[in-house]
């Protein structure tokens, strides 16, 4: 792979990375923004594989295969196993409407840009210079858990977090080390099945209802 | 070899009775599970011993004075916690026990391996794995209120703690770009040995991650809202784990990175952010504690005070205030061990978590009201205990570092809670006994042998100990002084 190509698919990979993100703001359809998260983990496994391609390392190349099972495989199975045993799963009434939500997108990518600052400044490569984009997609993720009502659409946010500080590890270091990919990894994976558990147990006590409705526990 | 074992004993043993507690009756698990506790405690003490001059180090593992200070808070606490689980869970179903005593066990251990952690991504991936492992705790009653709870805790949490990852990212970009490779780069010994070569700015960005990412896990304020939902409903011995050492665990991860960050940007920065937490945190637990109905809450505000303070001695930075610090968590990891334990024995005793319910319990219940009462004396910092000492030595540090004013400011918002929490529990102890207003919850009402019978008696014994060790340590820290001086040193200025 030429440098040129190589640095062009990863722009392009980064691109709709950030792309997916904002996607997951505008649709409401649960298996929409669960295609969407694939979509999104397929990326951040493309821009692990080319960066492993760029550092000829092995331990990189298995790395890029562990994100791509457990972000674009393993977490949607159990996403749509969240939507299987909670029905009627669409966002009904976010706290902010859909062109808004686009509106503060652009806002906060502008934010993640001016944040990032430190980390770009850091190397002149290509990969440093796409940072931002993580950093946005953290931002976004916020934006989702904060504004959405919905269970899962909470699920989905902490995912698009995680997703960007993933991504940032990706651009700016070329990936955190082994081990501790490893010890996150499992981390995202167990906090993804508590969370599918404890949704349904939510389903049970609370019936359908928004999470707006949890007045349970209040001083 | 005894370092070894030492080094490798306080993760392992945990782990070791979580598999057990899965085979094993429940029982013998929960005796194995107080034995592995004991263990945390024995490591602590022995790597003590060893660490003073070099810290000892196994790959992954390292343990200097702060580290083995820190085993010694976990074991201490967890062995009163799993201690007063054996009467806990003997009203439980068959499947919660094992439940209950798999997940402790796991929580225990991921503790130790947080503060045992040279590598600062697995100290993440440590503190990660406890929000995880306690989700189920909190949930454990599976009442509306529990899973509600739950649900923000790990809600939350894992929004917390992954803002604090993305710091963690940051200072490895740093550490790689000024040279480190590989894992060494995020080892902590490593990077406070190569501070000159990290990039300001980043680390900068790094510093406000970090502190807004572990500053929700160790529930400072404002990013608190978990910490009275996950607290109030968790089982008692849980809560008593939760807020006695896993929040000062989140706040040792904070530590560990200031000793960093002030090595590259200097302390300033980190002050001021610490400094607003603390503030923030003092004054809502005051403001919240004074019309608190809940007593399970109103020792969940109680720690969040606590946690304030200790962040404002941490922001003084000096070495007295760190010391200060580090007792302070110690007496406060014991005597609300020994709070949360016996307020859950007063919820079994009385089926109501409601202040008001409880009333004349002095007269009713006297060995419960006084482990209760005296714990509650040592929470609001009354000699001998030890929370007096560390409180003075807290203030005397801001005095010294120039800050008097903020520990003027403090000091009355201290007071405030004061009032407040002596006001709930002398009406607690000493109210006109009434007959029960609330009607008793669903499953939750009132248990003939909730202070009776032999496992009981015992279990108040070891918190009755747990409150005397309290108080020891208010007039006499024996061996203990020289690691507190070192650990303090170790926090205040990296190596």
């Amino acid at each position: 792979m030429s440098d040129q190509f190589s640095e062009q698919l990863l722009n392009l990979f980064c691109g709709l990375f950030l792309l997916t993100a904002v996607g997951v703001l505008w649709r409401r359809e649960v298996s929409a923004l669960i295609t969407l998260l694939t979509a999104q983990g397929l990326m951040l496994t493309g821009i692990a594989v080319v960066l492993a391609t760029r550092h000829r390392s092995a331990e990189a190349f298995a790395i890029a295969l562990g994100i791509g099972l457990l972000k674009a495989g393993v977490v949607p199975w159990m996403l749509r196993r969240v939507r299987r045993q909670v029905p009627a799963a669409r966002e009904t009434r976010p706290l902010v409407n859909v062109s808004a939500s686009l509106i503060a997108a652009a806002g906060l990518t502008l934010v993640a840009y001016a944040a990032a600052k430190p980390l770009v400044a850091l190397a002149p490569s290509a990969s440093a210079h796409a940072t931002p984009v993580g950093i946005a997609v953290v931002l976004l993720g916020f934006f989702l858990a904060a504004t959405r009502q919905r269970a899962i659409s909470q699920i989905i946010g902490v995912l698009l977090i995680d997703n960007g500080v993933a991504a940032v590890a990706f651009l700016a270091t070329g990936g955190v080390p082994l081990i501790v990919e490893l010890g996150v990894s499992a981390d995202l994976a167990l906090a993804v099945l508590v969370l599918q558990i404890l949704t349904s147990r939510l389903h049970q006590a609370f019936g359908p209802t928004d999470l707006d409705e949890l007045r349970e526990l209040r001083d | 070899m005894t370092t070894t074992l030492a080094l490798a004993a306080p993760a392992a043993a945990p782990l070791l009775a979580a598999l057990l507690a899965l085979v094993l009756p429940w029982r013998t698990a929960a005796v194995v599970g107080v034995a592995a506790a004991v263990t945390i405690l024995a490591g602590g003490v022995i790597l003590a011993t060893r660490v003073t001059g070099e810290p000892a180090v196994r790959g992954l593992v390292r343990a200097d004075a702060l580290t083995t200070w820190m085993l010694i808070v976990i074991g201490a606490v967890a062995t009163l916690a799993t201690a007063s689980a054996i009467a806990y869970l003997r009203p439980e179903s068959a499947v919660e026990r094992r439940r209950y005593l798999v997940l402790t066990q796991l929580f225990l251990g991921c503790m130790s391996m947080a503060v045992l952690a040279d590598n600062l991504g697995l100290l993440w991936v440590a503190i990660e794995a406890t929000t995880i492992v306690t989700a189920f705790l909190v949930g454990h009653r599976r009442t509306r209120e529990s899973v509600e709870a739950a649900w923000k805790y790990v809600v939350l949490c894992s929004v917390g703690v992954a803002i604090a990852f993305l710091g963690t990212v940051c200072i490895y970009a740093a550490s790689v770009a000024a040279g480190g490779s590989g894992a060494t780069a995020l080892n902590w010994s490593y990077l406070t040995g190569h501070t000159a070569g990290l990039d300001p700015a980043l680390v900068r960005l790094a510093t406000g991650l970090i502190l807004l990412g572990f500053g929700t896990k160790a529930g400072l304020a404002p990013m608190h809202a978990w910490l009275p939902d996950a607290h109030s409903q968790a089982p008692a011995p849980v809560s008593a784990l939760m807020s006695g050492v896993l929040l000062s665990v989140a706040f040792y991860a904070i530590l560990r990175y200031k000793a960093i960050t002030d090595a590259v940007i200097g302390p300033a920065y980190t002050r001021i952010l610490l400094i607003i937490g603390a503030l923030a945190s003092l004054a809502v637990a005051a403001i919240l504690l004074i019309a608190q109905r809940d007593y399970k809450r109103m020792l969940a505000y109680s720690s969040i005070e606590h946690m304030g303070l200790i962040a404002l001695g941490a922001a003084f930075g000096v070495q007295l205030a760190m010391a200060a610090v580090l007792l302070h968590v110690l007496g406060h990891g014991l005597a609300k061990s020994v709070a949360f334990c016996a307020s859950g024995r007063i919820l079994t005793t009385t089926g109501s978590p409601a202040i008001a319910a409880v009333r004349g319990m002095a007269a009713r219940h006297p060995s419960l009201a006084a482990t209760f009462g005296v714990s509650a004396v040592a929470l609001l910092g009354l000699p001998p205990f030890s929370l007096f000492a560390s409180e003075l030595g807290i203030a005397r540090g801001g005095f010294a570092a120039g800050h008097g004013w903020i520990v003027a400011v403090a000091f009355t918002l201290m007071l405030i809670a004061f009032a407040a929490i002596a006001r709930h529990v002398l009406g607690m102890l000493l109210g006109p006994p009434t007959p029960p207003a609330f009607p008793p919850e669903e499953g939750g009402g009132p248990r003939p042998d909730g202070t009776s019978g032999k496992g009981g008696a015992a279990s108040l014994g070891v918190l009755a100990a747990g409150l005397a060790v309290a108080a020891l340590l208010g007039v006499w820290l024996g061996p203990l002084a020289d690691l507190l001086d070192t650990a303090a040193a170790i926090a205040t200025g990296g190596r």
